[in-house]
């Protein structure tokens, strides 16, 4: 296996075996592992005294090229269990500890407030306009309609030429909708002011995959769309030619999820799919930066946490995780023994104080995300929720279910 | 009863973990130790055995989970849907009433996830039981089913009604409890199984998910960058604090929720800003946000318009210019890519320019080399620079400027719940 040597680190030159610490850092303990420290970081961000030590895997020019794959699968999974356990050994303070000395939440009158009727069928997905008002839902017999979620008018409706539409955003510039599914493709409809108009005819498909689109979303223009689908890849696209512009293989299996981050770079996305992983990408390079597998099950929704620096996702297994991307690791799960159905989108209140769940029980459940408890529970949908998302003000949630409705 | 040999191949993922979680709530409730109390219900003439009532099914849930009765309601409202208990008295309703109607547990025999998938053939033989054993006992829906089953499986149907004729044969020597609760047990799978027209499908778990997992073994994810830092998590409680007066949902906002009061009547006025602002932002609040970071206030289409008019009075304002130019190049058209890049050199980059922008020289030589051959990203490192020098010079000094806090001053002021705030503090 070539790969080996080329991607377990140029460390040739590195010490060998044994603890080798960088002048001027205070020794760590004798890692008994086939790692060796290379660098000492500074510690920047962590609010800890304690030491900072970077362990690169890399391997010794002992590891023969022609070792077979699963040789080096196992050795590699030894290593990372050793690793686990050194740092358990270091005393990691979890979210829930340090957020005790933060006032509780208190009781949440969370009402519906709206009711939006007109969908023949289930809604799978949804979407806010930038001016908070407006939203677009997508079903399972291929309507797509932009509503005024305030007066629940309806302004737009289109009919897609295929069903289970599972993927649909609005646009920044509020003119335009995208949306795709079971045709494979995403299809971006203009928006116009003429209400008699026929938005079918202006219709410009843009992303084209191999199996459905599962879920797609516009970058920081209305020009350029980001799509995920149920062949493995995502994709950016560019709108006005439809162009694939760049394409991110590396997930085995279906990419349910994605979402972008709102970084002041604004380059990376993060992704879930059925193998259980969640990823993080770099738009401009295609590469995944990180990588992140703690779920039992599919990841149906990710979503970033509104600073950037985490995100969280939900699952099949019932459980919501938030992983932190610096600190790169899980740092709380969000579960309870009497919720037994999956969760199927996830999205947080403009602070990021609060997480909300919408769950296949038809139920969404509120959690405190410093503290790890659930807030509430609501009730209302008759079947299960497909879609969450909240406003762009944070004023309210929108979610969309299979009975055919949509709540505010 | 007939046997199912069929796989259980097509089986989905999501619905077994669901189906194995609700099995671990069943057999708990069995357990004899710190299981429910059952008792024997009277039916008619007929006493039941190991029956118990919805009112004990949700205390024992409530007592175990710790959860509210609404959601206890709910949880055992799910196990009556999905088949795992089932009502004795209106054996057609797979609804939960908290009261004292008396339901039992289903058999594992006909668990969903032990049966699944019902075949035609089982459902004929239930529907031809049905038939014989009373007639008139179908509903429309089910005399529906039975006559294009009828059609269907026509070329086994000696099968069906002989296998029908035996089942029945065979429970008539039971003991009439027994019988009943057979009978209920099998209603109860089939209801599930085969829903009535325009009822809801409990099984329908939507489109399938084909899984591909390929044995590809990325060895990429292996490489481990471990960073030993004792991970303390204080940036999120932070941020979470900064933020939570700001959050509508926690804290309401002013002056009111217009979801809730239904208000978008109320304009703000904030000096030159009352044309741009939308009604439901407190302009307070979007103010506040500005000083808590640099992306707050670019992100928000006043912060940076502020932003301009302050920067143009200080004579930088070819930054923003530059920094917002680059982000269209990122974010537009493919085709107009190299006439843009062509603009910002001509206006930002070239010395002597009109509105020339200050990067260092290492970075100004990247970027030329890359304009030869332009592409979407040729302006990045540039970009970054002049973000970052906006985000440590200009920013902090908007912050402190009189315009800005001029701004805040007055949209305290609009406030009508602020007044009170305004007039306890002191003037700056």
């Amino acid at each position: 296996m070539n790969n080996s040597q080329v991607e377990w680190g140029a460390a040739e030159d590195a010490a060998p075996y044994g603890a080798a610490a960088s002048p001027g850092c205070r020794s760590p303990p004798p890692l008994l592992l086939l790692f060796f420290l290379l660098l000492h970081l500074k510690t920047g961000g962590a609010s800890s005294p304690c030491d900072v030590m970077t362990a690169a895997s890399a391997v010794s020019s002992e590891v023969q090229p022609n070792e077979t794959l699963t040789h080096l699968k196992t050795e590699s999974d030894t290593l990372k269990t050793k690793l686990e356990e050194e740092r358990a050994k270091l005393h990691d303070v979890e979210l829930h500890q340090v957020a005790e000395k933060v006032d509780g939440l208190g009781q949440f009158i969370m009402k519906t407030r709206r009711t939006l009727k007109g969908h023949g069928n289930k809604v799978l997905c949804m979407d806010w306009c930038k001016d908070k008002r407006r939203i677009v839902s997508s079903s399972q017999d291929g309507k797509v309609i932009v509503w005024d979620a305030f007066t629940t008018n309806k302004e737009h409706a289109v009919t897609m030429p295929c069903t289970w539409v599972m993927a649909c955003a609005y646009a920044p510039s509020g003119c335009a909708v995208a949306c795709g599914g079971l045709d494979n493709k995403c299809s971006v409809y203009p928006l116009s002011l003429d209400k008699n108009e026929n938005l079918a005819a202006k219709k410009k498909s843009v992303a084209m995959h191999t199996n459905y689109l599962s879920a797609c979303s516009f970058t920081n223009s209305d020009m350029q769309i980001l799509t995920s689908s149920g062949d493995g890849t995502c994709a950016l696209w560019d709108v006005e030619s439809g162009q694939l512009l760049q394409s991110f293989h590396g997930h085995a299996a279906d990419v349910l999820c994605l979402d972008l981050a709102p970084s002041e770079t604004g380059n990376t996305f993060v992704s879930g799919g059925c193998d259980k992983k969640a990823n993080v990408w770099d738009m401009r390079s295609g590469q995944c930066i990180q990588s992140f597998e703690t779920h039992e099950s599919d990841i149906n929704s990710v979503r970033y946490y509104p600073s950037g620096d985490a995100f969280a996702s939900g699952s099949d297994d019932a459980t919501c995780r938030l992983y932190d991307l610096r600190a790169d690791r899980e740092v709380a799960i969000y579960s309870k023994e009497s919720i037994i159905f999956g969760v199927s989108s996830v999205d947080f209140s403009l602070s990021g104080r609060l997480l909300f769940g919408g769950y296949n029980d038809y139920t969404i459940n509120v959690w405190d995300v410093l503290k790890g408890t659930r807030v509430s529970i609501l009730f209302g949908h008759e079947n299960r929720v497909s879609t969450l998302r909240v406003s762009p003000d944070g004023t309210a949630f929108c979610t969309g279910s299979w009975d055919h409705t949509l709540r505010v | 009863m007939t046997i199912n040999t069929l796989a259980r191949g097509g089986w989905d993922r999501e619905q077994m973990a669901c189906f194995q979680k609700m099995e671990k709530v069943i057999v708990a409730m069995q357990d004899p130790d710190m299981g429910m109390k059952m008792r024997n219900q009277r039916l008619l003439i007929t006493v039941i055995p190991h029956a118990m009532t919805g009112r004990d099914m949700i205390t024992w849930l409530i007592q175990k989970y710790c959860i509210c009765e609404e959601e206890a309601l709910h949880i055992s409202g799910m196990l009556v849907r999905y088949g795992y208990v089932y009502p004795l008295k209106e054996p057609r309703s797979l609804v939960l009433r908290p009261d004292e109607s008396p339901y039992r547990f289903q058999t594992p025999y006909f668990w969903t996830s032990t049966r699944w998938p019902a075949s035609e053939l089982d459902y004929a033989i239930y529907l031809a039981k049905k038939n014989i054993r009373k007639q008139g006992e179908l509903m429309e829906y089910e005399k529906e089913r039975y006559s294009v089953l009828h059609k269907r499986i026509n070329h086994t149907w000696d099968f069906v009604v002989m296998q029908a004729r035996e089942q029945l044969r065979a429970s008539k020597q039971r003991r009439k409890a027994d019988r009943i609760v057979l009978e209920c047990q099998e209603q109860a799978y089939w209801l599930i199984n085969r829903p009535q027209p325009g009822a809801h499908n409990v099984l329908d778990m939507g489109l399938e998910r084909p899984n591909n997992l390929s044995a590809r073994v990325t060895l990429v994810s292996d490489i481990i960058t471990f960073l030993y830092v004792s991970y303390v998590p204080v940036p999120f409680v932070k941020y979470s604090e900064q933020y939570q007066n700001h959050d509508p949902i926690m804290q309401g906002c002013l002056p009111s929720n217009p979801w809730i009061s239904d208000d978008t009547a109320y304009t703000r006025v904030l000096g030159h800003l009352v044309l741009l602002v939308p009604a439901f932002a407190a302009p307070v609040d979007l103010v506040e946000r500005w000083s808590f970071s640099f992306m707050e206030l670019l992100n928000d289409i006043m912060g940076r318009r502020e932003f301009m008019i302050y920067l143009e009075k200080e004579f930088s304002a070819e930054n923003l210019c530059f920094w917002q130019a680059c982000e269209d190049i990122r974010h537009g058209e493919s085709s107009r890519i190299v006439e843009k890049v062509e603009e910002i050199y001509k206006n930002f980059l070239t010395p002597g320019a009109a509105r020339w922008v200050n990067v260092d020289s290492k970075t100004m030589d990247k970027t030329l080399k890359g304009i030869r051959h332009p592409h979407r990203f040729v302006m990045d490192d540039a970009q970054m620079h002049i973000y970052f020098l906006m985000k440590k010079d200009s920013y902090p000094r908007y912050l402190k400027s009189d315009l800005y806090k001029n701004l805040l001053a007055k949209a305290i002021m609009n406030c009508p719940t602020c007044l009170f705030v305004l007039s306890a503090c002191s003037p700056s």
